[in-house]
């Protein structure tokens, strides 16, 4: 801290931990645009850049099908989980009835039960429903969220209550003063659990294995790794590269554009999977 | 507080919340209170109730009905039949289950000390507030954002025995191969491997907001004192981290039992099950053999032996710090 050799040490470790981080994803990116006989060659750089393994794998699975179902689902729970999120932390911080603590001590109760018990009753319950290979299987059971009710409570206890009193003698209905008044002062707050209900949705890969088998309704994360593992790459390695980077794609250009937000925001909850 | 309250639009908003905001965290004033509450009775469970709803039906009765399904055989199709408690006699006669508690302790052993000793170190050097820190910041999260199939394909990759990268360039240093998820003595410690390289950003974030939140007159007072960089360390810093140390233990004891995508993809459970976690089990019994209540019986006993370590290890960390 103080020589100036260890700091420059310092900055050295900090450069390192950069590249063992960062120079996977370089690789991949790299070896996604190689002849697939030079993709395990110590050379991460291609001697023709190609988009063979792009084309094999639009080729082989219909991934542009399986990237709107995802974007459907992902849209859905996140758009759901933040206005359900948002009415019932509304209620549980604005407004005073009976039985409010109970209720808010039942969602962190929910929090705290690992989803290995949940997820055999949760997928036959789904069964019964008709629910399979649909989008009501996917998005239904996951469209309230703990995590986004606590994070958007925790907000509204902070706003002023002579606001809302103000709007209440302008006789504002409670939804009106909640979506009119209150949401526009909790952009920050809305973002924050729409990052981490986004992340999420868009990388669950076990639930669309159990409840999903049709093709046409396979999200992105399933049908990426059932090209991995059920052989449809036929142990070619850039299509199966080429299609996990084209997954990544999107969360990480969503990670470039809000990097703060990202980073605070899961850092403040502790994120799972 | 203004008698009159210009009407509310959009434009008027902030100007609303600036202009009470100091004072109005107070209570409302009677009158405006005291109409509005016998209705308020009401509003609340109303607006609460669709969120109560989806959580009754799918919280509140997968969990009952977790609970029935240990003591039953359902294969889906045809009707449940009750087998009393065959389902845990069955539990505690089952290689698999204590196998894939095993793979989970292996798993855990390593992956626990590795994350906290990797996070914390670079969470000090991030601390020292050097040039480029929020670039190395974002770079070390990188891959906690990144879905668990990528960075699983990625390594499946660079950890293949003949052609995998990795090995490329041990070779090339003039090492040896390593049979990274091939042989059943280094598979799981792979994925231990792989699970601290996707998930230590965030314990990098969460240690670093620990070091940022010690108040520097403790450092002061210890310098005082003539402690050495090394007391300072052990006796100032560690102990004030001991709340972000739970954290970090609690969630790598649930992610090690909830452990997926890796061994599914990797290894398929792998090679001799030594892979086999406790959620890959769960799948293959439920939709591999069509078990449900048994598969409904290993979550309920994965769940309590969650439960249980975690417990065990707040004790330990806790005592730890004092």
């Amino acid at each position: 801290m103080r020589g100036r050799l260890p700091r420059l040490l310092a900055q050295a470790a900090l450069v390192a931990g950069a590249v063992v981080f960062a120079y996977p994803f370089v690789w991949m990116a790299l070896a996604t645009l190689k002849p697939e006989a030079e993709i395990s060659a110590l050379n991460p750089l291609p001697s023709r850049w190609t988009a063979e393994s792009y084309r094999l794998v639009f080729e082989t699975i219909p991934l542009d099908r399986a990237f709107l179902n995802s974007v459907v689902v992902t849209g859905l729970v996140t758009t759901l989980a933040l206005v359900f999120g948002s009415v019932t932390a509304y209620a549980l911080a604005r407004l005073r009835w009976r039985g409010r603590e109970a209720a808010f001590g039942l969602i962190l109760f929910t929090m705290m039960v690992p989803f290995l018990v949940l997820l055999i009753p949760l997928y036959t319950l789904v069964v019964g429903f008709g629910w399979t290979d649909s989008y009501a299987g996917l998005v239904v059971p996951f469209m309230m969220n703990a995590t986004a009710v606590l994070i958007l409570r925790q907000h509204f206890l902070s706003l002023p209550q002579g606001l809302i009193d103000a709007a209440r003698i302008d006789g504002a209905g409670e939804l009106r003063i909640l979506f009119r008044i209150v949401w526009p002062l909790s952009v920050p707050a809305l973002v924050t659990a729409g990052i981490i209900v986004f992340i999420g949705s868009w990388n669950e890969v076990l639930w669309p294995l159990l409840v999903v088998r049709d093709e046409a309704m396979m999200t992105m994360p399933q049908m990426v790794t059932l090209f991995a593992v059920g052989g449809g790459a036929e142990s070619r390695l850039g299509p199966q590269l080429a299609a996990a980077l084209l997954l990544a794609l999107p969360v990480v250009a969503a990670y470039a554009a809000f990097q703060r937000r990202f980073v605070e925001s899961l850092a403040t909850t502790g994120l799972k999977g | 507080m203004p008698a009159e309250l210009p009407t509310v639009d959009s434009a008027e908003r902030v100007a609303y919340a600036e202009a009470l905001g100091p004072t109005a965290g107070a209570a409302p004033p009677a009158s405006v209170a005291a109409p509005r509450r016998a209705k308020r009775d009401w509003r609340g469970p109303l607006l609460a109730a669709p969120y109560f709803l989806h959580l009754a039906v799918f919280f509140g009765y997968p969990l009952v009905f977790a609970l029935v399904l240990v003591f039953h055989r359902w294969d889906l199709v045809t009707p449940m039949e009750w087998v009393g408690l065959g389902n845990l006699g069955r539990l505690v006669a089952d290689d698999l289950f204590a196998r894939a508690m095993l793979n989970t302790g292996l798993f855990l052993l390593i992956h626990i000390p590795l994350q906290i000793v990797v996070a914390l170190f670079f969470a000090e050097l991030l601390n020292k507030r050097m040039p480029g820190q929020g670039f190395f910041r974002a770079i070390y999260f990188l891959p906690v954002v990144v879905s668990g199939v990528v960075v699983t394909i990625l390594f499946a990759q660079l950890f293949a025995f003949d052609s995998g990268y990795v090995n490329r360039v041990l070779v090339a240093l003039g090492g040896e191969r390593v049979p990274w998820l091939v042989s059943p003595a280094w598979a799981m410690p792979a994925i231990a491997l792989v699970a601290t390289w996707k998930n230590v950003g965030l314990y990098v974030l969460l240690f670093l907001a620990g070091l940022q939140n010690i108040p520097a007159p403790l450092y002061e007072a210890a310098e005082v004192e003539g402690a050495s960089r090394w007391q300072t360390w052990r006796l100032v810093t560690l102990p004030l981290l001991n709340p972000h140390m739970v954290t970090v233990v609690v969630l790598s004891t649930i992610g090690g039992f909830s452990l997926f995508v890796e061994p599914y993809v990797l290894t398929g459970g792998g090679p001799l099950n030594s892979t086999l976690s406790g959620l890959l089990y769960i799948y293959n019994q439920a939709f591999t053999f069509n078990h449900m209540g048994y598969a409904a019986t290993l979550g309920l006993a994965f769940a309590l032996l969650i439960l249980v370590v975690v417990l065990v290890q707040r004790r330990v960390v806790e005592a730890e710090a004092t």
